[in-house]
């Protein structure tokens, strides 16, 4: 059982906290997920219609095992995904997940992932669409134990803003104590693209629909790797881009 | 079909068009000639109702209707399609899903059905084969890693699948090898040339027009039209160049 965080705590900084608390006695102790060697695992996180959403999960990866997870943030209040991992020797974490959000929505991405083995590797892919007055966050940190050799780890973070009022937050982050390791990371945030835009329009796109679309296509890489069915994620991602565009 | 009179228009406060006039009836097919800087794409995008392109005075009609009053979206609704010089490029959207909900949203404005996908397919892929371009290229991002005479050929491609009233053809000849600007000389011709449609080419060379013959040749300095000919204009004016013919 932890304590109630505030919002002192670099992991919560930009959190609700006031919405935090009124899901937290069912999250205080977080859900654990073990996968053993050379396993594999994904997982796709759709939404549900609460406005207060709030997932913790640690995964512990030994040994060449694998774990992929697709996640969609779209929460109209408060939308929090939380995940520790911890990967051993070759083992592989893979993250693709869109904050999309209008109104005064909260949306935020924590994770930390641990290198304790060698050779492991971490993709982090983070996409937010943001509206109104939403802040969307993306708090990653990529801890490298001295023992772990050739890690390679990617954190790709971008967020587009389609209003003044939209804030984004992007804090990729690193702790690397190897020192034969390959740690990428890249943020931006920007606005739709006027000339893309203004080529929409020019095709027939009224003004809402060009912006839907030019936002799928921001976020579209996300889903590729889904293996077999996406359970829906991308029409529901889709959706929720449609009601903010 | 287009009646533009006395245009002035001015991007960034700075005047472009100074006082343009020009008809285009339906059954024709005109090209605007001129030197770099005479206005030609700032034309382009005054007619499309591009945001920075301000009209400050004149008027345009197209098809009776006043053309500067409409978004650029209604503009390709009711039949205006705007060629452009640099096809942009939309990272993570296919050309067919693009071109479709393109299409049906222009359909749903005028109040016609909208194509299923299995009608839609069949359209892009006829008009694909039509225009040299395998098809499998339009699943592809829109225009992304296209060389420039592919971007063309899509762009004609499109013309071909949404059948505007009025093509307004920015430099579609620019980028173009041989094979590419027979292809789509040939697609202008087959898309556009009818009694009820009109195009409006705006180049730089007088390569295009011999695959497109023109109706009426005008030549366009400093904002505004400066001489207006048949067909033989745009010989005189590659023979002798524009300082001496447009001056």
């Amino acid at each position: 059982m932890t304590a109630f965080p505030t919002r002192k705590l670099e992991a919560y900084r930009y959190a609700d906290v006031d919405a935090l608390a009124s899901v937290w006695s069912a999250l205080a102790s977080p859900e654990r997920i073990e996968i053993a060697a050379q396993q594999k695992l994904q997982q796709i996180w759709l939404p549900d219609a609460d406005p207060v959403q709030v997932r913790r999960v640690e995964i512990a990866l030994e040994a060449g095992a694998s774990a992929n997870i697709f996640a969609l943030n779209t929460a109209t209040t408060y939308g929090r995904i939380e995940i520790d991992v911890t990967l051993a020797d070759g083992a592989h974490f893979g993250l693709d997940a869109a904050n999309i959000g209008g109104g005064g929505s909260t949306l935020e991405i924590v994770t930390t992932v641990r290198h304790i083995g060698v050779a492991a590797t971490s993709r982090q892919t983070v996409r937010s669409v943001l509206g109104g007055k939403a802040v969307g966050s993306y708090l990653g940190k990529v801890a490298v134990a001295r023992e772990a050799q050739q890690t390679d780890s990617v954190q790709s973070v971008k967020a587009m803003l389609l209003d003044r009022g939209a804030t984004a937050n992007c804090k990729p982050e690193l702790e690397i104590y190897a020192d034969d390791v390959k740690c990428a990371h890249g943020a931006t945030v920007g606005e739709l693209d006027p000339q893309q835009l203004f080529y929409a329009a020019a095709r027939g796109l009224d003004p809402a629909a060009a912006r839907a679309l030019l936002l799928e296509g921001f976020i579209a890489d996300l889903w590729t790797d889904i293996d077999g069915d996406d359970q829906g994620i991308a029409d529901a991602a889709r959706a929720v881009l449609r009601a903010i565009a | 079909m287009l009646k533009i009179t006395n245009l002035h228009a001015t991007v960034a406060d700075k005047p472009i068009l100074n006082g343009l006039s020009l008809t285009v009836p339906a059954g024709e097919v005109h090209a605007i000639m001129g030197p770099n800087g005479a206005g030609k794409s700032t034309l382009a995008y005054v007619l499309g109702g591009r945001p920075g392109y301000e009209v400050t005075a004149g008027s345009v009609e197209f098809d009776g209707v006043d053309l500067l009053g409409m978004e650029p979206h209604e503009r390709a609704a009711a039949g205006l399609f705007l060629g452009f010089q640099y096809p942009v490029e939309i990272p993570g959207v296919s050309s067919l899903q693009f071109v479709r909900e393109a299409l049906n949203s222009q359909r749903r404005a005028r109040g016609e059905k909208e194509l299923s996908g299995a009608e839609f397919i069949g359209l892009a892929k006829a008009e694909a084969a039509a225009l040299g371009m395998d098809a499998e290229m339009l699943k592809r991002p829109v225009n992304l890693g296209f060389s420039g005479g592919e971007k063309k050929r899509s762009e004609m491609v499109q013309m071909g699948i949404m059948t505007p009233k009025l093509a307004i053809l920015d430099e579609t000849d620019s980028g173009l090898d041989i094979d590419a600007l027979k292809a789509v000389g040939a697609g202008i011709n087959r898309i556009m040339r009818a009694p009820d449609k009109a195009v409006l080419l705006i180049t730089h060379y007088q390569r295009l027009l011999d695959y497109v013959r023109p109706d009426r040749v005008h030549v366009l300095n400093n904002g505004r039209i400066t001489r207006s000919g048949g067909p033989e204009l745009a010989h005189e004016l590659e023979r002798e160049g524009y300082a001496e013919v447009a001056a």
